[in-house]
C-alpha cells in the first residue's frame, strides 16, 4: 500500500535543519498539535477531581495534580455504560460480518459473474453508497417501528449494513479485479464449482481487502449516531455514543468528568483495533475515495 | 436492479436441471446477489422512496397520514426557522470545506516529505476521523464551555481578551465554533487521501521539472496541482456530502441552538419529526436535501471519468 517512505524528489538532502524545520517540522508540529489536543483535553478531565476540573486559579487547568478514577468508577457503577459498550460491541460485530458475508457475495458475482446487467448493478450499489443515512432515517424509523424492530438491537443491526454493504462491496469489486482470471479458470478446469472458487481461491487471495472492509466496517457502526438516537429509547438499549449524550445530561446539570469519561473510554477500543490495522484502514478509505 | 431468478421447482429431473442453473451465470449471479439485494432493498431502496412520499403526508407519529401534495414545502417555504437552516447548511459546507481542503492539502504535502517516523504521525494523523464523532464532540464542548473554556482562559492569561468568550451563546460565534469542530475532524480524511493521491506521483516527473530548473512553486502548480485534480474532485465532493448532511456534531455541541442559529437541514428535520412528531414535515426538510446532493454525485461522476480519462485506464 505505502509506497517506499522516500518520495521526496532530487536535491532535499542539502536542505540545512534550520530551513527544513520552519518549512515542514513546524507546521507539522502545529497541526498535530491542534489535531491532537482535544484527546488530550479528554483525557485530562477524565482523571481530574472536580475541585480541580472547576477552579482554573488554583490549579493549572493543564495538569492533573491528584489524578483520580472517580470519574470513570461512576461511570462503570453507577450508569447503564456497561450495558451500552455491550450493545455496542454486538451490533458493530454483528453488521460487520452480515455487512461482510453480503458483500462478497455480491462483488463476486458482478465482478466475475458477470451475469448481464452486473455493470448497473455495481453502479446502482456505487450510488447506494453516496446515500446519506440522514435523509433515510425518518422513513427507517417507520419501517423498523412497523417490522416491530424499534428499541432492540437488531433494528441497528440490520440497517447498518445499508450504509456498509455499499461501501464494503465497492472495495471487495477493487480487490477481486486484480486477481488473476486464470486462476479462476484453472480451477473450473478441474471441476470446482463457483462456490469452491470464492471460497478456495478468490478470498484468501483477497484477505487483505476483506481485513479492509471488515475493520472499516466496524469502525463506521460503532461511530454511528442517528440510527441509534432514533431507533433506541430506553436506556439500556443505546450504544455508547447516544448513551453518553442522552443519559448522562441531567437537565442543566452537565457530568463533565463522566462525560469525558465515556468519551476516552467510548473511543479506545477504535483506537486500538485502529492502531493494529492502520495500513488496512487507510487503504479501505483511499480505496473508496480512488476507484 | 437485477431480476431475481426464482428457483426452479421440478422435482423429477431435479439433478439435472439444478446442475444446468448452477452453469448458468445469471442464474448463480442472482443467488450470490441476494443477501445484498435483500437488505439494500427493505432498508435504503424502500425507505428512499418511502421519505419521499412522507414528504408529501402529514403523517404524524402514530398515526396514519393524509396525502397533502406540496403542502410541507408550501408551509416550509414561509417558515423561516427552515430557510435560516438552509442558510446554516450552506454556510457550514462552505466555510468548512474550503478550510478542510486548504489545511488537508498543506498537512498533505507536509505528509509527504522525507520525515522520521512517517507512518506513525500518518497514523496519528488521522485519529480525528477514527474516533467516533459524537465523542469527540463531547470534549468540543467542554472546550466551548462558557464557564470553563480553556481558550477563553489561555487568551485571558495572555492579556488578548478580558472576557470569556460566549462561544455557544452567541449566533455567530456558535456557527464559527461548529465550523472550527467540523473542521477538526474532516482535515485528516482530506489529508490521508490526498497524500495517496500524491504518492501515486511518478518522481520522474519532478526530476525532469529540476532538470528544468523549475521553482518549488512551478513544480507545484504545473505537476503536483494537475495530477492530484481528479482525486482532489472526489475527495471534495465526498467531504462536500458529508458536511452538508451532517448531524452528529451539531447535534451533540448545540442542538441547533443559540435560537436556531446552527440548526443544519438534518438536524431540524430529526427535530421536527423525531422530536417534535411531525413525521410528513421532517421528511420534507430531509428530501429538500436531495437535490444539492444529486448535485454533488453528478460532480464526483464526472470527476471519476475524467480522472480515468487521464491515467490513461479503459473508458
Amino acid at each position: 500500500m505505502s509506497t517506499a517512505d522516500d518520495q521526496s524528489v532530487g536535491m532535499d538532502y542539502l536542505e540545512s535543519f534550520p530551513r527544513k524545520f520552519l518549512r515542514v517540522y513546524l507546521p507539522l508540529g502545529l497541526i498535530v498539535v491542534f489535531l491532537l489536543f482535544p484527546f488530550y483535553w479528554m483525557t485530562v478531565a477524565t482523571f481530574k477531581p472536580d475541585a480541580e476540573m472547576y477552579d482554573y486559579e488554583k490549579y493549572n487547568p493543564f495538569w492533573i495534580v491528584h489524578p483520580t478514577f472517580e470519574h470513570i468508577t461512576k461511570l462503570f457503577f453507577d450508569t447503564d455504560y456497561p450495558l451500552w459498550m455491550w450493545n455496542t460491541v454486538i451490533v458493530s460485530v454483528s453488521s460487520t460480518f452480515i455487512s461482510l458475508f453480503a458483500s462478497v457475495c455480491a462483488a463476486y458475482a458482478i465482478e466475475r459473474l458477470r451475469y448481464t446487467g452486473s455493470r448497473y448493478v455495481g453502479l446502482a450499489i456505487f450510488l447506494g453508497y453516496l446515500v446519506p443515512p440522514s435523509i433515510l432515517f425518518i422513513p427507517l424509523a417507520a419501517i423498523v417501528f412497523q417490522l416491530g424492530l424499534f428499541d432492540g438491537n437488531l433494528a441497528l443491526i440490520l440497517t447498518y449494513p445499508t450504509f456498509l454493504i455499499p461501501f464494503c462491496t465497492w472495495l471487495l469489486m477493487g480487490y477481486f479485479r486484480t486477481i488473476p482470471y486464470e486462476l479462476e479458470e484453472c480451477a473450473l478446469i478441474d471441476g470446482a464449482t463457483r462456490l469452491q472458487i470464492l471460497v478456495k481461491i478468490t478470498l484468501p487471495l483477497s484477505l487483505p481487502g476483506v481485513i479492509s472492509a471488515g475493520i472499516f466496517a466496524f469502525t463506521l457502526s460503532w461511530n454511528e449516531f442517528i440510527y441509534a438516537l432514533t431507533f433506541i429509547s430506553s436506556s439500556e438499549n443505546k450504544t455508547i455514543p447516544v448513551g453518553a449524550i442522552t443519559e448522562l445530561v441531567n437537565g442543566d446539570v452537565y457530568h463533565w468528568g463522566a462525560l469525558m469519561a465515556a468519551a476516552l473510554t467510548g473511543s479506545v477500543p477504535v483506537v486500538i483495533l485502529y492502531s493494529f490495522f492502520v495500513e488496512y484502514y487507510v487503504s479501505a478509505m483511499t480505496g473508496a475515495v480512488k476507484e | 436492479m437485477a431480476v431475481m431468478a426464482e428457483p426452479v421447482a421440478v422435482p423429477e429431473r431435479r439433478g439435472s436441471l439444478w446442475s444446468r442453473a448452477f452453469e448458468s451465470r445469471n442464474f448463480l449471479g442472482a443467488m450470490f446477489m441476494v443477501p445484498a439485494i435483500a437488505i439494500l432493498v427493505l432498508f435504503l431502496a424502500y425507505p428512499l422512496a418511502l421519505g419521499l412520499w412522507l414528504g408529501m403526508t402529514d403523517t404524524k407519529i402514530g398515526g396514519v397520514g393524509r396525502f397533502i401534495g406540496f403542502g410541507n414545502f408550501v408551509s416550509l417555504a414561509k417558515d423561516s426557522v427552515f430557510w435560516l437552516s438552509v442558510f446554516n447548511t450552506i454556510f457550514y459546507t462552505v466555510a468548512a470545506s474550503i478550510v478542510k481542503f486548504a489545511i488537508g492539502l498543506y498537512l498533505a504535502l507536509l505528509l509527504n516529505e522525507r520525515l522520521p517516523f512517517k507512518s506513525m504521525i500518518r497514523a496519528i494523523v488521522l485519529l480525528p476521523f477514527v474516533v467516533p464523532t459524537v465523542l469527540s464532540a463531547i470534549a468540543f464542548w467542554w472546550i466551548y464551555d462558557s464557564q470553563f473554556s480553556i481558550i477563553s482562559w489561555v487568551l485571558i492569561k495572555a492579556g488578548l481578551i478580558t472576557r470569556y468568550i460566549d462561544f455557544l451563546g452567541d449566533p455567530w460565534n456558535a456557527r464559527w465554533s461548529v465550523v472550527a469542530a467540523n473542521i477538526w475532524r474532516g482535515v485528516p480524511f482530506v489529508a490521508i487521501t490526498l497524500l495517496a493521491g500524491l504518492q501515486t506521483i511518478s518522481p520522474s516527473l519532478y526530476e525532469a521539472a529540476n532538470l528544468d530548473g523549475a521553482t518549488n512553486l512551478q513544480r507545484f502548480r504545473h505537476i503536483t496541482l494537475p495530477m492530484l485534480s481528479p482525486i482532489i474532485a472526489v475527495v471534495m465532493t465526498f467531504s462536500v456530502l458529508m458536511t452538508f448532511t451532517d448531524f452528529q456534531l451539531i447535534y451533540t455541541i448545540t442542538r441547533g441552538g443559540p435560537i436556531n442559529a446552527t440548526h443544519l437541514m438534518a438536524t431540524l428535520s430529526f427535530q421536527r419529526a423525531i422530536t417534535g412528531g411531525n413525521l410528513g414535515e421532517g421528511a420534507a426538510i430531509s428530501n429538500a436535501m436531495i437535490p444539492f446532493l444529486v448535485a454533488a454525485i453528478l460532480l464526483s461522476f464526472f470527476g471519476l471519468q475524467r480522472s480515468r480519462w487521464q491515467q490513461g485506464g479503459r473508458d
